[in-house]
């Protein structure tokens, strides 16, 4: 093993017509797509199928009406409603649209869907999904039992191995690079050497996924650090609705894996201490299958009201999700994985107990801004050559609040779009021109982790726990003023801390430290952008509800935010307007 | 509780040794072994080498060897195994349990790298081989027939025949605890037998044709000789063992019907 060199060579310059950032659902389709015919690498800090995509359970929406009637305009609908109006609706439309096709073709590539009686694709209820603009639940949900993101990637990984797309595992990109509003390449960290590598490319897609890991209590993975959100930001390019993230109502309790919202659908029961049925309460259609923002509040003001399990109000009190109804077949059939998780991690099983639940932050509606075609764009234009999709982009599909499945859906959907509109564009773009010291920044950045070493400078370990504490606390399910002004000023202290931080590990081959470091500043400078876009939003809607604006206020803030870091951590924040070409918005009640 | 993991470490710039390090941590019974390695990282010693990402074994990325078992890292309470007897296996046999003097107080749990897969730095495997075995199974629809508009009608039963090995994470641990890897380190492996099994049992598929070359040779499924090893250490609950004896018979049945024999070497 070679000791560190203290200033790290560039190895390779690589040359492709495009570089995907990440290899979850959205980099592999966006990959199959524009391999048929530019030359294409996926780079990712992970191996193949380590990917978060894996993780996702209950579904992927889609009107297929296999056995419900069902429309893909009652999709689209859903979607907007369910992001409390803050969606763009032509990007809705295009989504339940083309989520009909995507689906079909993932099962013509082999995705091992469960069933009807009849031998078509198994669907079943999701949380605000309806037939009729909002009458009655109705099942849209394709799923393949509770693994359906497991067998996306699988699915996905396979058919990218049958064409020959080129990989380049455990690399991790650490810098964009870009020629005035140009991208022109990335560079990455490859972990088995330590070196610094050039990737030069006409187009660039970043397709990284969430960074749920800003949070004590969550269902996202170590790997979850807004890699490529955080890249950009830096670059300069705005972050989108950053204030708008997603807690899952139902989390194993203190741990904060997730529960599927499947098991709801097939018939599962929130309940409190008391033992009764809150939802009836909150949203007497929709019931257990109301939007997760929704059920969210409606389990914390159960908790504050001294009605959780342990009754005394806390805030890592919990709730019950009661499937023992639903009898052995169904549990072992449809939710396999659930039930295996509670075995494993709670020692129960939920044919006969219900499970103890919290919320647990796990989806970023807000990040990378794109059009439909997956381009990235501030507010004035749209950038060459530079590409996002998935959850690390921002169409926005999502708005205030994502609806069940919509996650697996705008993955495919736009992760398709993403690589079409690049296959086109490496066409006719000219080759991609580099500096020499295109990779300085990024080289200053690893040399001063190792510099820093020796020097008493901030604990790594401490601030990872101290960021988390103040955005689970100050930025939750519920905030206000005083709260998000305390997570500013906690992260932007933090920013500043990290100039200091440094690693104990002083070889080249696989130094994992140093990629945990750099995910660990990926993850301060995000929280800045989150706590931010979160205090200057004065209005609740979707998944930001504030306790001093408790309404939502179309009139001032039906607009998306566009925050921008400066390299002092400071953020500017501008606006841009939502599309509302087709539904007016109107209350949301369910 | 107090504890001791007592990590097996390559991490020497030098002599590539391997060496025993101890770690006392104070955990809960109910924390993962992940996460104490997650504690030893950021607090202790960041020089310590493994994989990781969703820390509830879905993603495959932490196995290892926990107490002498493969087992997920994210998926092994601390109140599992602190009681447990430590687990060897001689080379080419099954694993067994062994009483061991525990010195003092201490309860100290054994944690080392996979088994048959070069070790790179610490817990982290090189696994080139084993995905380079998962291709080498075709593992991707080989259609029967071209789609139409709408999805193949699949039924409900036809689905479950192969619904179990769709639950792989590839994550090695079967790979590991294969005692015929041992002595036989060209064997294709139990994962990439069970991604074969996937498609070979999937009505849609063109089934064992495809994928004769390498399944039908005797490093392919004749290596196996249903040790079981697999089957307990999933951590997906797959039956591995299961599933190499079906395709077996059904690769059997197929050279039989076109009066050909298998190609086991034998």
């Amino acid at each position: 093993m070679r000791p560190h060199r203290g200033t790290t060579f560039i190895e390779m310059i690589y040359e492709f017509d495009a570089v995907i950032v990440g290899g979850g659902g959205a980099g592999l389709y966006a990959a199959l797509e524009a391999s048929k015919s530019a030359k294409t690498a996926v780079v990712s800090k992970l191996y193949p199928m380590r990917s978060h995509t894996g993780a996702a359970q209950g579904g992927i929406g889609a009107a297929l009406g296999n056995i419900d009637e069902d429309k893909p305009e009652w999709h689209a609908f859903d979607t907007v409603k369910g992001g409390d109006y803050l969606v763009d609706q032509n990007a809705a439309k295009i989504l339940a649209d083309e989520a009909v096709k995507a689906v079909y073709d993932l099962e013509h590539r082999g995705l091992p869907f469960s069933r009807t009686d009849k031998g078509l694709i198994s669907q079943r209820r999701f949380g605000g999904h309806t037939s009729e603009f909002g009458k009655a639940a109705v099942r849209r949900a394709c799923h393949a039992a509770d693994r359906t993101g497991h067998m996306i990637l699988q699915t996905l990984y396979q058919q990218c191995i049958k064409n020959d797309v080129e990989f380049y595992n455990e690399f991790q990109v650490v810098d964009v690079i870009m020629n005035g509003t140009t991208c022109t390449g990335v560079i990455a960290f490859e972990l088995a050497t330590g070196e610094l590598h050039i990737f030069k490319a006409k187009a660039v897609m970043f397709a990284t996924g969430g960074f749920g890991r800003m949070f004590r209590i969550t269902s996202n993975a170590h790997a979850y650090t807004g890699d490529g959100p955080a890249i950009l930001a830096r670059a300069g390019v705005p972050m989108e609705d950053m204030e708008f993230f997603q807690f899952h109502p139902t989390g194993i309790r203190s741990m904060g894996i997730l529960i599927t919202e499947g098991v709801r659908g097939e018939g599962g029961i929130l309940k409190n201490g008391k033992g009764e049925r809150f939802m009836e309460e909150y949203a007497p259609t929709l019931l257990d299958l109301a939007p997760r923002d929704m059920i969210s509040r409606a389990i914390v003001t159960e908790i504050l009201a001294g009605r959780g399990a342990r009754g005394d109000g806390k805030i890592d009190d919990y709730v019950w999700l009661d499937a023992t109804h639903l009898g052995r077949e169904t549990i072992e059939k449809k939710i396999p994985d659930i039930q295996d998780f509670c075995k494993t991690y709670l020692a129960i099983d939920p044919v006969e107990s219900a499970m103890p639940v919290q919320p647990t932050a796990h989806y970023a509606m807000g990040g990378i801004p794109t059009d439909v075609d997956g381009r990235v764009v501030n507010t004035k234009e749209a950038y060459s050559g530079l590409y996002a999709a998935g959850e690390c982009a921002c169409v926005s599909v999502h708005g205030a609040n994502r609806l069940g499945t919509n996650s697996l859906v705008d993955l495919i959907v736009y992760g398709r779009r993403a690589g079409s509109h690049i296959a086109e564009y490496v066409k006719s773009a000219s080759a991609p021109v580099v500096s020499d010291d295109a990779a300085e920044a990024a080289r200053e950045r690893i040399a001063r982790i190792h510099e820093n070493r020796g020097k008493g400078g901030g604990n790594p370990g401490e601030m990872y726990k101290r960021m988390q504490e103040t955005m689970m606390k100050n930025v939750g399910v519920y905030r206000d003023e005083e709260s998000m002004k305390l997570a500013l000023s906690d992260m932007q202290a933090m920013r500043e801390e990290f100039s200091t931080v440094s690693g104990q590990d002083e070889t080249a081959d696989f130094n994992a430290e140093i990629l945990s470091l750099l995910e660990l500043e990926n993850l301060i400078d995000l929280g800045v952008l989150t706590a931010a876009s979160a205090l200057n939003r004065k209005e609740s809607r979707g998944a930001h509800s504030r306790r001093d604006y408790p309404d939502r206020n179309d009139d001032d803030w039906l607009k998306h935010t566009m925050a921008s870091m400066d390299d002092k951590g400071s953020v500017t924040i501008d606006y841009k307007p939502v599309d509302l070409s087709i539904w007016e918005p109107k209350p949301r009640v369910y | 509780m107090k504890v001791t993991l007592r990590i097996l470490r390559n991490n020497d710039s030098t002599s590539h040794e391997s060496v025993y390090k101890d770690y006392p941590v104070e955990v809960e019974p109910t924390d993962r072994i992940l996460d104490a390695l997650q504690y030893i990282t950021w607090n202790v010693d960041g020089t310590l080498g493994y994989r990781r990402s969703c820390a509830h074994g879905v993603c495959g990325s932490d196995a290892m060897r926990i107490n002498g078992r493969e087992r997920l890292a994210c998926k092994v309470l601390f109140q599992d195994v602190v009681d447990e007897k430590r687990w060897v296996r001689e080379p080419g046999k099954k694993a067994t349990q062994v009483d061991e003097e525990n010195t003092g107080d201490d309860i100290v749990i054994a944690i080392e790298p996979l088994m048959h897969l070069p070790v790179q730095r610490d817990l982290m495997v090189n696994q080139t081989k084993f995905f380079e075995n998962f291709r080498a199974v075709k593992p991707w629809i080989v259609p029967k027939e071209e789609p139409g508009e709408k999805e193949y009608v699949q039924s409900e039963e036809e689905h479950v025949l192969f619904d179990e090995a769709t639950k792989c994470i590839n994550c090695a641990a079967c790979y590991s605890a294969c005692p015929i890897l041992d002595e036989n380190p060209d064997f294709i492996g139990p994962s990439a037998l069970v991604h074969a099994a996937r498609f070979v049992r999937d009505s849609r598929d063109k089934g064992l044709s495809e994928r004769l070359e390498a399944l039908d040779q005797p490093n392919g499924l004749w290596a196996c000789t249903n040790q079981f090893e697999c089957t307990k250490v999933c951590p997906r609950d797959i039956k591995i063992t299961k599933l190499i004896n079906l395709t077996k018979r059904e690769l059997t049945k197929y050279r039989a019907s076109r009066g050909e024999s298998v190609n086991d070497g034998k």
